[in-house]
């Protein structure tokens, strides 16, 4: 367990040999992962569908075509991104530069999860080492195909002291939790994220935790059912509901549960065909032990569609549930596997009160032909993000920050937001040491004039163009001759 | 039963029932707390000088002016920070609306620390108000007078239906701690920090710690050493030296160390005349407990300028240690007091060694008239916040972000970031139910689909930049 101290310390060694600071480094860093994702593209296909069973098309889709998209934004933008920010001055710094530095953090563990084992980890390394960082990379023992391929290639193609990866499971991750480390990003369930906060909190380590809950999904009477149980479907049923951002539950009058429940049967049947086992194209649960979880929580329910399963496989078709209690234990966790729960609500202001009761969840969706209803619905709940009239795309913008909220997470990640996140943003003022005449309105010995004169210097902005600079830049100086003059 | 567990829910029921939203709302009580600050100067800085003798100088500045500014700020820009954010979009939702939505987070919990009492609770709830959270302000107890104050007159300004003030000690602090919070921001040392973050753990709170540490301070050979004394000894004096950015220890050579003296007996003589303690213009200790753990370090290098001290008063002089070795008490701690030790080194790769090596502060300073040494130590080090050719300035820049890094904190705020640090920035995609077609293809069956078309992007992206999805 040694080893664990011994790769951190030696990251934090590479990072202090000042090689990961230069913008060079990183987007050659960044072009290296590039390659690796391009030329191993088939090995990584093959180790996810071992761990999920799923097919090529799906592998490239879910997960690499992200990171793909992903290593792009940042080589094209990372340079202005990485370049220092000047700020607005007051009177007393106009003089001055005053700009915000974006710099490394240091060290930084990634912690990946198993659903999307690949783009759950490369996402939030591609911006970790574009800030700068040394970075840890744990990938999830649960998928264990993809861990020890990243094992692997990661270091054939990245700075290997830089970017260690360390593969193992509950111990292994615990005795990593116990080094420092500068900003932990962690994906996967509450309870968890919690002990990674809890270890953070030794060192006082800023964290982001992307975690779940039960994203609820809302279909107004007002909407094309059609399209909207299609796109509900294909978000739910991917990956066999093993996403953190898959519409967990639906709310709707009961006047359309049975509409909703016909329309997703149909669109089962067209995305996988009569026999749902015999699809290329449809995952398996992970493992036996969410197997089981799942079955349980179908106990007791009305089941309206599917409900077949076969835990030699591992597998459970894509099934409704129907007239759901509130109370009862599939509505009590996040499903996170291919059971769809309808629960009747009266109408939005139900559906709202709904949501509202309940932890903030990661992803919220409302399906309606009218506007005003979509907003409403925004305006007055919380959720870590939304997609309207749709599932799961929000997280396919990288301009759009992805993260939870109360239960859901804290912190976010993607694009620009992944290089905030890993990035420590330094203020810098640097002044000469001349004008010592200006800066004596705040020194003592004090006098009412001298606070009013500081009060103005100090405090006052200016906004206004560069003549306007120029000329209260000399009314600036001509203030502190007078000063001087007045005062001493 | 949890004393505060009420009072909780009630202000989530406020923040629940929509009652902040609005931008009329929000203004409206940042405008009161304005009021509060200007109808009450004469109350606070009473209250002020009681707790800490603050000279009224320093109060206007620091407390107030620096208060109302953040209030005027945040007044004059809120509508820009509450708007929608609307992002890029790449080619798969074109015809879609894409922004970032400012939410409230909900119920904020603001832990305010002794040394700027009005200021390090006011500033961080002018940003929590501004982005429509309910807040419950905790004012630190040390510093009783204007805790009093917040506790009374808080509530006559603004609407205590979404903003309470609780005040307690350690253990109250802890009961309130026990509620889930949607935030907390704390300012105080590292160890409460500690604590605060683990009781944020168990409820999974974002939260924001505004720390300390020792802030180093670099002074170069090559400098005009007069203003550099004036500088340092405005920054290491100005509220008896308890600020959290005040320049902690200087390093330099032994040459510039017999060459600063001078001036800074100058800067202390003009400042605060022949005898400080006589000076309507300094300050003094918080309490006898921190004047006893101050006194106790200037057992450390020679005392070069001032060590009078009288318990009494809690008054500590203004004062400077010389060739003071970094084993020795004053450099084991952060000295939160009017005492500014010098530590010397041989060049300025040592003074970088020197400070990479210990925990990172929440500000560095460096001192020079030769601007590529000023760069030299900002790029070869880190800090929450860097000046280069003063101290503390960088405070007086609501456009700065404020705060630390490592054991100095995490977060930032002052201005935007204040209301960018409360706000949960919620990613929105805004969809249209037509042109359903596109959507075909990433809906199964796959097989007989869309494979190569899929390949045939990725070759487009091989050549150029463009990305399908």
């Amino acid at each position: 367990m040694d080893n664990m101290k011994q790769i951190v310390d030696r990251a934090r060694v590479a990072f202090n040999s000042g090689r990961s600071r230069p913008l060079e480094f990183r987007m050659q860093q960044l072009k290296a992962l590039e390659r690796m994702v391009k030329e191993k593209e088939k090995e990584i296909a093959a180790a996810i569908q071992a761990d999920l069973n799923k097919n090529e098309f799906n592998a490239f889709n879910h997960e690499i075509m992200g990171v793909l998209v992903e290593i792009a934004l940042f080589l094209n933008k990372l340079p202005s991104w990485a370049a220092p920010q000047p700020v607005e001055k007051t009177l007393l710094t106009l003089t001055d530069e005053a700009y915000v530095h974006h710099e490394p953090l240091v060290v930084v563990l990634v912690i990946g999860a198993w659903n999307y084992p690949f783009v759950l980890l490369l996402q939030p390394l591609i911006g970790a080492i574009a800030a700068g960082n040394a970075v840890v990379v744990k990938p999830s023992e649960v998928s264990e195909h993809t861990a020890n391929l990243i094992a692997e290639i990661l270091p054939q193609y990245i700075d290997k002291e830089l970017y260690p990866v360390v593969t193992g499971g509950v111990p292994e991750t615990t005795e990593l939790l116990k080094q420092r480390f500068d900003h932990i990003l962690y994906t996967g369930n509450s309870l968890v994220g919690k002990i990674v906060m809890e270890a953070a909190t030794k060192h006082l380590t800023p964290v982001t935790l992307e975690l779940g809950g039960k994203s609820p999904c809302y279909i107004d009477k007002n909407c094309d059912i059609e399209i909207a149980c299609r796109r509900i479907a294909w978000g739910k049923y991917m990956n066999c509901g093993q996403t953190c951002i898959a519409p967990d539950y639906i709310l709707c009058d009961q006047a359309i549960q049975d509409k909703v429940v016909d329309v997703i049967g149909r669109t089962v049947k067209e995305f996988y065909g009569e026999d749902v086992k015999k699809s290329p194209d449809y995952e398996r649960i992970v493992n036996k032990r969410h197997f089981k979880r799942l079955m349980g929580l179908l106990e007791g329910q009305k089941i309206a569609y599917g409900g077949e399963a076969d835990e030699a496989t591992c597998f459970i078709a894509p099934t409704v549930l129907t007239d759901v209690h509130p109370e009862s234990r599939v509505m009590q966790e996040e499903i996170f596997g291919p059971l769809l729960p309808i629960v009747t609500i009266k109408n939005t202001d139900e559906a709202i009160q709904f949501i509202n009761q309940r932890e903030k969840p990661l992803a919220l969706y409302v399906f309606s032909k009218d506007n005003k209803l979509v907003k409403r619905m925004i305006a007055e709940t919380s959720s870590g993000g939304v997609t309207a009239n749709d599932v799961i795309m929000h997280f396919t913008l990288p301009s759009l920050p992805f993260g939870g909220v109360g239960n859901s997470g804290m912190g976010a990640y993607h694009g620009r937001h992944s290089f905030e996140t890993f990035s420590h943003r330094r203020s810098c003022l640097i002044k000469a040491l001349k004008m010592e005449g200006v800066n004596k309105v705040r020194y003592p010995p004090s006098s009412q004039k001298k606070l009013d004169w500081a009060k103005f210097f100090l405090l006052k902005r200016f906004d206004k163009g560069k003549l306007g600079l120029i000329a209260l830049a000399f009314l600036g100086v001509i203030a502190a001759v007078v000063i001087k003059v007045v005062f001493f | 039963m949890n004393p505060y567990t009420g009072r909780v829910s009630c202000l989530r029921a406020s923040w629940l029932s929509g009652k902040t939203r609005t931008k009329e709302y929000r203004v409206s009580q940042l405008e009161a707390l304005g009021r509060f600050l200007d109808e009450k100067k004469n109350v606070i800085l009473d209250a002020l000088a009681a707790d800490l003798h603050k000279p009224a100088f320093e109060a206007e500045l620091s407390e107030i002016a620096l208060c109302s500014n953040e209030v005027n700020y945040a007044i004059n820009n809120l509508y820009g920070w509450m708007k929608d954010e609307y992002v890029d979009k790449n080619l798969a939702t074109q015809l879609d609306s894409a922004f970032i939505r400012k939410d409230p987070f909900g119920v904020v919990l603001i832990i305010g620390p002794w040394n700027y009492p009005l200021h390090l609770v006011l500033v961080p709830m002018v940003g929590a108000i501004a982005a429509g959270n309910c807040v419950i302000v905790k004012p630190s107890e040390i510093s009783s007078c204007t805790e009093k104050l917040l506790a009374e007159l808080l509530p006559t300004y603004l609407d205590q239906d979404c903003y309470a003030v609780v005040t307690g000690g350690p253990q109250e602090t802890s009961q309130l701690l026990e509620n889930k919070f949607d935030y907390i921001f704390f300012t105080g040392s590292p160890g409460v920090g500690k604590i605060i973050m683990e009781a944020a753990a168990k409820h999974v709170t974002p939260l924001t710690l505004e720390l300390g540490g020792k802030n180093p301070c670099y002074v170069d050979n090559s400098c005009d050493l007069q203003n550099v004394a004036n500088r340092l000894v405005w920054g290491r004096c100005f509220n008896a030296g308890q600020t959290c950015t005040a320049p902690d220890y200087v390093l330099c050579t032994i040459e510039t160390q017999e060459k600063l003296i001078p001036p800074l007996r100058q800067a202390i003589m003009e400042f605060y005349g022949p005898k400080p303690k006589e000076s309507p213009d300094f300050g003094r200790i918080i309490n006898d407990k921190h004047f006893k753990r101050i006194r106790a370090l200037l057992d450390s290098g020679r005392i070069a300028l001032g060590g009078q001290t009288d318990e009494c008063e809690c008054y500590i002089a203004p004062t400077v240690l010389a060739d003071v070795k970094p084993c020795e008490p004053v450099m084991q701690e952060e000295i939160f007091g009017p005492i500014l030790p010098i530590v010397t080194i041989a060049n300025v790769e040592e003074a970088i060694n020197f400070i990479n090596s210990r925990e990172r502060p929440l500000a560095l300073y460096a001192f020079s008239c030769n601007c590529k040494v000023v760069n030299q130590v900002l790029d070869s080090t880190s800090s929450g916040g860097f000046v280069g050719n003063d101290t503390m300035m960088q405070m007086t820049l609501i456009t700065l972000p404020f705060g630390g890094i490592g054991y100095s904190g995490l977060g930032k705020y002052h201005g935007k970031f204040s209301f960018d640090t409360f706000s949960h920035h919620r990613a929105c995609l805004l969809r249209s139910m037509g042109l359903e077609k596109l959507n075909y293809l990433r809906y199964p069956p796959y097989a007989h689909r869309s494979l190569g078309l899929l390949l045939s992007s990725l070759d487009i992206k091989r050549k150029g930049t463009c990305t399908l999805l």
